[in-house]
């Protein structure tokens, strides 16, 4: 019992960046139709940011700078977020009146070439974060496990902003806003509301839900280029399962299969990387808009 | 057709007497000698060979006083981007338009082998510092290939027999899901039970895994004394560093890493990295010999050497000696001398390079030290106990090479 108790914290754990990158995702595709591929781009991204501002500024730039991991919490988000502003803006809004692919595949290549920028600057092994603040480095005793008090703030953390995410979009009136320039941007624009203003500012608040989840990240696992691409393919499975553009679908499934990978790890280890891809299957055979979508 | 025949015969013979009286001159078949270092320059094992192999063959060639009897000695690098066809056709392009004499580094087990496949029909030596596949010297050994540094029997043997003899009878696996995991999580297991010691458990992880903590705490939870760590690169640290969020070595349990660079060490920092034990050939502050060189090239390199870049080194140096000492660049005549001679450097004390081309040196196990005990910046690791050559190795009796049996 311990255990799977233990296992399923574990599995909670990986599911909140699950759920944060595949909100990012949702929100990115059920406002503005993109797949967008350079998710995994830009937590990657988020956490390199929060490293080389606490550990490179200095040296690089010869000034005493340090921006430590509370300030990133705040700031890289920013700053990918305004990089998801320039994406969408010089790029992006030219391919709307084409193909869904074309935008995947745009999207697709900036992937490859901020993964290829930071291959050639740092250790593809992974490179620690070393910023993570003292009054988090300890460990907690849950009385079945000692569990790192890190990981709990991510997972509270986490949690906070999934939800957070939810009510705006789904309960208040500027989400409500966005859902009708989403439903009918010609009509939103009628009634004199911004709507292209309205699209970029949710793929740059889309691309900092990244970003932030990179900083979360940064020290559990290690900073690395590679990070964001072992990700993005599971995390399109979640959204899958949870249906495409679904908010709650998004953050649900995000947990649920956390958890599940989590226990598989325990119950049938080699199993743990495609179990989420054997889901998704299923439920593209029974609920193919997936399990909280709406069919079209 | 036959006129073609003609005058490519006439051709051939020009050619062969305008040569001739040039390699007379200068004894060697170029008036140079001319070494290429084929490693990644920009991958995954940039940072323990690339770039800072070409530096320790540079230093080599300087120490040797820049010239073999009053032929001069040249460097030509490459980055084989860890691909074997890219790997060979380069090392081709050498041999037959840049006329290179000896190939060293080729780090990556895949690209070394293509080139040493290649050099063995070219009759090109190889001297490959950085891969790590028993495969060179076993089922595919060549008469002029020669593996320097370590292999895949070296390290996890090396770290197994040690570390179950300091007292450390029960281990878990923790194992990358594919070949290379199987092979050295079974050579492994296979010692410890040859030893006494006992495997309670194993879990394979699938390759690139993000989280580990979940197989830790299954490791920790099987009361074994060592997890042994049958991974590599990002995996291995993803592990260490994550072993380290759950204190497990604090609790008790030693980590033992199957394939560790102190440039690793060096990135996960020693608050992560303490107490990891593992193989190695090379320890840069192990005496003064080696404190010496390695500081020299920690000036031009701005990092401390691995194992590797001291093994290109050492490599390089003993391949000149044996051109200086034959007076010839002829290859089956240097690899004959390089069997014969006994290699004594900074990086080898006693080496013996045996005839299926492994280079029988011994091995030390590390331990990476507390932050307390470190006294500087790359004062990382300290020495455990020595591995005898012949433990480390696969002996001549044992081995598959044809070329021996």
């Amino acid at each position: 019992m311990q255990v799977i108790l233990a296992q399923a914290l574990l599995g909670l754990n990986v599911g909140v960046f699950y759920a944060m990158l595949s909100l990012g995702l949702a929100v990115i595709f059920g406002l503005l139709n993109i797949i967008n591929f350079a998710h995994g781009a830009m937590y990657m991204l988020g956490a390199f940011i929060a490293l080389i501002g606490y550990s490179f500024l200095e040296q690089w730039l010869g000034i005493s700078l340090q921006i430590g991991f509370w300030a990133s919490l705040i700031l890289v988000p920013l700053l990918v977020g305004l990089l998801g502003v320039l994406i969408e803006r010089l790029l992006l809004r030219r391919l709307y009146d084409l193909d869904h692919i074309y935008g995947l595949l745009l999207t697709f290549g900036i992937t490859l070439i901020l993964q290829g920028l930071f291959s050639n600057y740092f250790n593809v092994s992974g490179t620690p974060y070393p910023g993570q603040p003292e009054s988090l480095s300890g460990v907690v005793n849950l009385g079945f496990m000692y569990f790192p008090t890190y990981r709990l703030f991510a997972i509270v953390f986490s949690l906070v902003v999934c939800f957070a995410t939810w009510f705006f979009i789904e309960h208040t009136k500027l989400g409500s806003r966005l859902r009708a320039g989403v439903e009918n941007p010609d009509l939103t624009q009628a009634f004199g509301l911004n709507v292209p203003l309205m699209i970029t500012l949710t793929f740059a608040f889309g691309a900092g839900l990244a970003g932030l989840a990179g900083v979360l990240a940064a020290p559990i696992y290690s900073v690395s280029p590679l990070m964001g691409a072992d990700l993005i393919i599971v995390v399109f499975a979640v959204v899958v399962i949870g249906g495409m553009g679904s908010i709650m679908g998004a953050i649900l499934s995000g947990l649920a299969l956390g958890l599940i990978e989590g226990l598989t790890k325990v119950i049938y280890p080699p199993a743990a990387s495609t179990v989420i891809f054997f889901l998704m299957v299923l439920v593209l055979l029974f609920r193919p808009a997936g399990l909280f979508g709406k069919e079209k | 057709m036959f006129k073609h025949w003609k005058q490519g015969l006439v051709g051939a013979v020009t050619a062969a007497t305008l040569t001739l009286p040039l390699t007379a001159a200068g004894a060697l078949s170029d008036d140079k000698i001319k070494i290429g270092v084929l490693s990644d320059m920009s991958g995954v094992y940039k940072s323990l060979e690339g770039p800072g192999a070409v530096i320790a063959a540079q230093m080599a060639i300087d120490d040797f006083g820049g010239s073999v009897m009053g032929n001069p000695i040249e460097i030509i690098s490459a980055d084989h981007q860890n691909k074997p066809d890219i790997g060979a056709s380069t090392a081709r392009e050498w041999i037959d338009a840049k006329e290179v004499d000896m190939i060293t580094a080729l780090d990556n087990s895949s690209v070394a082998l293509s080139v040493q496949g290649l050099a063995k029909d070219k009759k090109i030596i190889t001297m490959n510092t950085g891969a790590g596949s028993t495969a060179l010297t076993e089922e595919q050994c060549s008469p002029y290939g020669i593996h320097y540094v370590y292999d895949t029997h070296a390290l996890p043997v090396g770290t197994a027999t040690a570390m179950v003899k300091n007292g450390g009878k029960k281990w878990f696996f923790i194992t990358a899901d594919y070949a290379f995991g199987h092979s050295l999580r079974d050579n492994t297991g296979a010692v410890v039970e040859s030893l006494g010691g006992e495997v309670v458990g194993n879990v394979n992880a699938p390759l690139s895994t993000n989280d580990f903590s979940s197989y830790l705490l299954q490791a920790q939870s099987s009361g074994a004394d060592v997890i042994g760590l049958a991974n590599a690169g990002q995996d291995t640290v993803n592990a260490i560093k994550q072993a380290n969020q759950f204190r497990i070595v604090q609790s008790g349990q030693k980590l033992a890493g199957m394939l560790v660079f102190i440039t690793d060490v060096h990135s996960m920092g020693l608050d992560i990295a303490q107490g990891l034990q593992f193989t190695t050939a090379f320890v840069w502050n192990q005496n003064e010999e080696t404190k010496a060189w390695s500081e020299r090239f920690h000036e031009l390199h701005g990092a401390m050497p691995t194992m590797v870049h001291a093994g290109v080194y050492s490599a390089v140096t003993n391949y000149l000696n044996a051109v200086k000492e034959t007076g010839t660049d002829d290859t089956e005549t240097v690899r004959a001398k390089l069997g014969e001679m006994t290699l004594n450097d900074m990086f080898v004390k006693g080496g013996k390079i045996a005839p299926n081309g492994s280079m029988l040196h011994d091995m030390y196990l590390v331990e990476v030290k507390k932050p307390s005990e470190s006294k500087s910046e790359w004062d990382l690791l300290r020495v455990v106990s020595k591995i005898p050559a012949d433990q480390a190795y696969i002996s001549m009796a044992d081995t598959k090479c044809s070329l021996v049996n």
